[in-house]
């Protein structure tokens, strides 16, 4: 009797205190992000400026050269970095980290910082002006590839960890459910390992072997294929963080409760079948890809609309229930109720507010028909800097004001939160601009990935430019929202007051309906997984193989080697 | 598991457009033939020539009937061969009569490059190996710049052509 009562007083989130020696580990790997925001933000500031056609840059240092630093920094090291760091962190509050873990996970670090060395050496001596995508047959310096490959083992060092630490905590609490956090944790974790395995096979199998002579060609379509069959999770590895935080961070902020433990759980389980068999939206307008396999991915692909529609209507209610419970009356009063000043609240929700923009382009994009009026147009360049760059930085943004104080031991004072606000806001005009002229730009054909040309001084061409202009003075505004942005956390690092933070999890309502128990059924969802993956690849994959050209030798020339 | 009657409504309202929506862009594919260029046709990636759309002669626009047209395009780091004219010169300018019925056809010499007539859906991905090809009604006059819009190199933002459709 007496041990069931003291379950029962447990409360119903996991919440674990944090070492120190845990803290340095997970506030290293975000501190590389923040660096990694300072470098990155620089390089896309330039790029604007030349973009323009008022700035050269000086010492013949290359546009592309830039624009490769901007996306692999940005795209890969800052988004890879914080997130692990985040993931570090829900998992040891909410499952906690052994020492044996914890020394694994920093070997993770070591090898993804060894990695992010080698690959941006190689870039600042222009030997991998080759963008963050390194289409074949453009060849870049082999240490490019292999920097490349250290970080996705590191990740998947840190993942490992991850699993473990769950496993661990299970068998502890045999007959409990896992905590929420943990399982998003783990879904994202999962659904990066299968995906990151097909851009492994290429930089292994296909990309350092023929970077270092040993193989003469190389066959494009598949490194495509498989580059794109992980570029499009990558993208949803980036989101599902920024979800974790909506789904069961922001509730606590605002004074709420969870709005369903195990429909969260559904929507996560539903990005992880739905974020790999969909790869070939990304190479709609590729002349050797049946479309009918073309059509069957894009069908695929939408499904993610399904969990989309449950996470916005998830927050909305949170937002509402909360609000009435505040005592709001009337259709919309609770919208008033909400914690406007406060920038933990703030910055997601204006990154939730991009994303109806951003979900909207997304649709266009993945159109089967529709793509070819968009492809590799600035329009693209336009959608993911609203998506990532707007929704995900901003809510990562908002996570940071409370974990880098709570891992720190340190306040969040009214002061860092106003400077936050503003923060906030400068990003949202700054990005408003460069985006919105991103888009209609692409919509009149300008692409994406060019530096300034007048392209012989064509009518189509002169329009484009103003619109290049606007995206300077948006990009400007950006980088002094960067600018504050470090200075933000390099004060919350170190500079302000000693204290208590809370690390906010939100709970479940006293009387929400259990989660169903098949939720735990990690065979089944990696099952599921799996099976579709094979289902939307296999035949159209035998296809290519079957019918490939001659393969392609590496070509220097064109990057400037 | 429970769902709350609300949110029954709204994914009912939304799988249901969802499922609309991606009838109709599956019609316009395979009833109406929208689908986005890929026709497998494979190339000699390290002799274009060997196929006879892309032997020298035959680059550029050639007229096959009345109101129909072929382009023929050979790519190459960081220009678009559109044959000579009669002096000799490079051609970089293609005029072609509003109303016309045109296929597009591209190969690429080295790495992967992009052809999209700005503004228009002739958007077409040309990589070593394949030829890309894509048919369209010109239907609106005016000047089209020509872009390369895949990154292929320093030169890429040097690498188009242009297109004028005359009433």
């Amino acid at each position: 009797m007496e041990l069931a009562k003291k379950d029962h007083e447990q409360p119903s989130v996991q919440s674990l205190a944090i070492s120190k020696p845990e803290s340095r580990l997970y506030m290293s790997f975000i501190s590389v992000a923040f660096i990694s925001l300072l470098i990155g933000g620089l390089m896309g500031l330039l790029q604007v400026f030349i973009r323009s056609g008022k700035f050269t840059l000086p010492a013949g240092i290359d546009y592309y050269q830039i624009l490769t630093v901007h996306g692999v920094i940005l795209g890969l090291v800052l988004t890879t970095y914080f997130i692990i760091g985040f993931h570090f962190s829900l998992m040891g509050k909410t499952v906690g980290i052994s020492i044996k873990q914890r020394k694994t996970a920093w070997v993770a670090f070591w090898i993804m910082v060894i990695g992010t060395i080698m690959t941006a050496i190689t870039i600042l001596f222009g030997e991998a002006s080759v963008l963050y995508t390194f289409y074949a047959p453009l060849r870049a310096h082999p240490a490019f590839y292999i920097g490349l490959a250290l970080v996705i083992i590191g990740s998947w060092i840190a993942g490992f960890v991850n699993w473990r630490q769950l496993a661990l905590w299970k068998k502890a609490h045999p007959d409990e459910k896992s905590p929420l956090l943990a399982f998003m944790v783990t879904v994202n974790t999962v659904m990066w390992f299968i995906a990151s395995l097909g851009v492994a096979v290429a930089v292994l199998v296909q990309f350092i072997p023929w970077s270092l002579g040993y193989a003469e060609t190389i066959n494009v379509l598949i490194s495509r294929t498989l580059f794109w069959y992980f570029g499009h999770p990558l993208v949803y590895f980036w989101l599902l963080p920024a979800y974790m935080a909506w789904y069961a961070i922001i509730p606590k902020i605002i004074g709420g409760k969870i709005f369903s433990d195990s429909l969260a759980r559904l929507s996560f389980v539903l990005f992880l079948f739905f974020s790999i068999p969909v790869g070939f939206h990304h190479q709609l307008t590729e002349p050797g890809i049946d479309p009918t396999w073309k059509f069957i991915q894009v069908v695929l692909t939408f499904m993610v609309v399904i969990p989309s529609l449950m996470t916005a209507f998830s927050m909305f209610a949170t937002f509402e229930i909360t609000g009435r419970r505040k005592g709001a009356k009337g259709l919309f009063g609770w919208f008033k109720k909400l914690p406007w000043k406060d920038v933990r609240f703030l910055a997601p929700f204006i990154g939730m507010l991009a994303f109806i923009p951003g979900g909207a382009g997304g649709i266009i994009n993945a159109s089967h028909q529709m793509n070819a009026l968009i492809h590799n147009t600035i329009w693209v360049t336009g959608h993911f800097h609203l998506t990532v760059a707007t929704t995900v930085m901003l809510t990562f943004f908002g996570i940071s004001y409370w974990l880098i104080p709570y891992l720190r031991g340190r306040k969040l004072t009214p002061n860092i939160n106003r400077l936050g606000i503003i923060q906030a806001i400068i990003w949202t005009v700054g990005m408003t601009i460069m985006s919105g002229a991103m888009h209609i730009e692409g919509l009149l054909g300008a692409p994406r990935r060019s530096s300034y040309s007048e392209y012989g001084g064509g009518e189509q061409v002169s329009e484009w430019i103003g619109y290049q202009m606007a995206q300077a003075i948006g990009g400007t505004i950006l980088f002094i929202g960067i600018v504050l942005m470090v200075y933000i956390f390099i004060k919350l690092t170190f500079f302000a007051p000693k204290g208590e933070e809370e690390f906010p999890i939100a709970e479940e309502e006293v009387d929400a309906q259990p989660t169903p128990a098949f939720f735990e059924n990690w065979k089944l969802w990696i099952g599921i997984t799996v099976a579709l993956i094979l289902a939307a690849y296999t035949i159209p994959f035998i296809e290519i193989i079957q019918t490939s050209p001659p393969g392609s030798v590496p070509f220097d020339f064109p990057i400037g080697r | 598991m429970h769902l709350h009657k609300f949110e029954k409504i709204w994914l009912v309202c939304g799988i249901g457009s969802l499922v609309v929506f991606l009838f109709i862009v599956g019609y316009g594919a395979f009833w109406q033939g929208t689908h986005p260029q890929s026709h497998g046709v494979t190339i000699d990636p390290y002799n274009i020539e060997s196929n006879e759309a892309f032997k020298p002669e035959n680059l550029g626009l050639t007229k096959v009937d009345d109101d129909k047209y072929i382009v023929n395009i050979a790519a190459s780091a960081f220009n678009y061969d559109l044959g000579k004219d009669e002096e000799g010169n490079a051609v970089k300018t293609i005029r072609i009569p509003k109303g016309s019925t045109v296929l597009f056809q591209a190969a690429t010499k080295d790495v992967v490059h992009g052809f999209h007539v700005a503004g228009t859906n002739v958007n077409m991905m040309v990589e070593p190996g394949y030829v890309s090809s894509l048919e369209t009604v010109m239907d609106n006059a005016g000047t089209y710049t020509i872009v390369c819009n895949e990154y292929c190199g320093v030169g890429h933002h040097m690498m188009y052509a242009t297109v004028e459709v005359y009433e």
